[in-house]
């Protein structure tokens, strides 16, 4: 039932029924640098399992993913330090809809949790998936710990998931 | 009025594939390079202008992944999504509202990273044009063919900005491509879209570029030569393409404005150096007749006072687009500062700066700078 009536609404419709669209694909692929900070963390990340940030000197935050430089003291970061594999969620979510991974092009089944994850020894959060999709079992402050798949390839899919630990 | 002056600035060299640095690496090195060269520490820098391109990023809102690396962590930034040297405007604009004492602008892009053709192709319209497949460079090459027709230029004629500009390339250490070659050369190299040759056209580059803006209060607590911009004009055309495309009408009014600002009534006397944001060979030769830089344009690229004209090569050298504009103010600015090394052209008080985006320069920037 029609809950806005307007006196053209039957135009409109017929007009609708007539209406043109051009269709257009956008298709470009990107090939981003991952850059010097990114092949250190990656390196380390596929050829060692570890995960690694650089420390500010002056506020002693430690930055992961690392970068060239600490935003709030603009020093430059070159002191490496390996952060986690445990950590501790900050924020978290179960994903029930279903959308295309960019990273296989297909459809990413449904559901997964999904976290933000303080890793310990680090100052800043890294997003990734748990191994948990169970409301009822996740909560904030939960540990959690860092699953590496066993082929690694350099990228962030090498962790797997992060695993809920007993508490 | 206030005025506004450039304290300082730096640029990476230009390359085809910078696949070493990301892009928040690539932007670090140059806003490090303008501190340290003017030792202004990032903590006194209040304001902060980006340019640079979401499609060319491969990312929405651009501007706010360099953040950390422009030092705006928490303070005022703006992104602007065209050519560098409207970012400048705005940044000048921050400054002349009094808000600002010091004001950083930083232009960015990677066309190695995307598809410049796909990419360029996203500015014309859905409906009647993307259908065939228009981009920069065929646009370009339909607008040099009116051009030229209506000039009565030969292709040897459009050919000499490309031997100038390489030659002139020769002396800026942050050129991509530079060399002695002949007309014949350049009209030997592959034909891109006739009648545009792959040498007069600006090859696909990666780049940043920085620059720091100051009160006059600032500036002169800093230097005892300051630079100043004397004046601004900024003009766009229509989008259609019923414009007349061997006109160049939004470069001359944006230049009238510009000229007007500066007190500037004679610009073929009183300009003593421009650069031209000139992607294709035949855009340097309009932008030069439609600044009255000179009123004979063959005669100007042949003579010697063409290396007053883009001595740092210009775009036809290598930098890329949205760098490009800013870039001509950073090299007008070396220019006036005595810092151009080995394209430094003598005596050289007053200079101008060309910024050019969209369709077949659509949009014009002109900056008119001035040493005391």
């Amino acid at each position: 039932m029609d809950r806005h009536p307007h006196p053209e609404s039957r135009e409109a419709v017929s007009r609708e029924e007539t209406t043109l669209r051009v269709p257009f694909l956008l298709d470009v692929e990107y090939r981003y640098a991952v850059g010097q900070y990114g092949r250190r963390f990656f390196t380390e990340l596929r050829d060692h399992a570890r995960l690694m940030g650089v420390r500010c000197p002056e506020c002693e935050r430690v930055y992961v993913p690392p970068r060239p430089v600490c935003g709030i003291c603009y020093h430059e970061l070159h002191e490496w330090v390996e952060v986690g594999p445990e950590g501790t969620i900050v924020g978290w979510t179960v994903v029930r809809i279903p959308f295309i991974d960019p990273m296989t092009g297909e459809q990413r089944p449904v559901p997964y949790g999904f976290a933000i994850i303080r890793l310990d020894g680090a100052a800043t959060s890294l997003y990734h998936f748990l191994d948990e999709t169970d409301e009822r079992k996740i909560r904030v402050g939960q540990r959690v710990r860092a699953v590496f798949r066993e082929k690694r390839e350099g990228s962030l899919r090498d962790i797997l998931h992060f695993r809920l630990l007993e508490e | 009025m206030r005025r506004v002056a450039i304290l300082g600035a730096a640029q990476t060299r230009f390359e085809a594939c910078k696949a070493s640095l990301a892009y928040n690496e690539l932007v670090y090195g140059v806003v490090r390079e303008v501190l340290d060269r003017t030792g202004v520490p990032m903590r006194e820098i209040e304001s902060m202008v980006t340019a640079s391109q979401d499609a060319y990023d491969g990312k929405t809102i651009s501007g706010m992944a360099i953040n950390e690396v422009v030092g705006a962590y928490l303070k005022s930034e703006a992104k602007v999504a065209a050519d560098g040297l409207q970012a400048l405007l705005y940044g000048v604009a921050r400054i002349l509202s009094g808000e600002f004492d010091l004001t950083l602008v930083v232009a960015h892009c990677k066309e190695s990273e995307g598809d410049p053709a796909a990419i360029t192709g996203l500015m014309f319209d859905p409906f009647v044009q993307r259908p065939l497949h228009l981009d920069e460079l065929t646009a370009a090459a339909l607008q040099a063919r009116r051009y030229c027709r209506k000039k009565g230029l030969a292709p040897e004629d459009v050919a000499l900005v490309s031997v100038k500009a390489h030659r002139q390339a020769l002396k800026n250490p942050y050129a991509q491509r530079a060399g002695m070659f002949s007309v014949s050369d350049v009209l030997a190299s592959p034909l891109l879209a006739d009648p545009i040759h792959e040498l007069e056209a600006a090859p696909r580059s990666d780049g940043a570029c920085a620059l720091l803006l100051a009160s006059e209060a600032r500036a002169r607590a800093h230097t005892d030569r300051p630079v100043f911009i004397i004046g601004i004009g900024n003009c766009t055309d229509a989008y259609w393409t019923e414009r007349d495309l061997a006109e160049a009408r939004a470069l001359q009014e944006a230049a009238r404005r510009a000229y007007a600002m500066a007190g500037i009534r004679e610009p073929a006397r009183e300009i003593h150096v421009a650069e031209i944001s000139a992607r294709y060979a035949h855009e340097e030769l309009m932008a030069i007749e439609a600044l009255g830089l000179h009123p004979n344009l063959v005669e100007l690229i042949a003579q010697e006072r063409a290396a007053c004209i883009n001595p740092s090569g210009g775009p036809l050298c290598g930098n890329p687009p949205t760098v490009s504009g800013l870039l001509r103010a950073i090299e007008a600015y070396a220019q006036l500062s005595g810092e151009a090394g080995a394209r430094q052209i003598e005596g050289a008080r007053t200079a101008l700066a060309h910024g050019a985006g969209g369709i077949c320069g659509q949009n014009q920037t002109v900056v008119i700078l001035q040493r005391e």
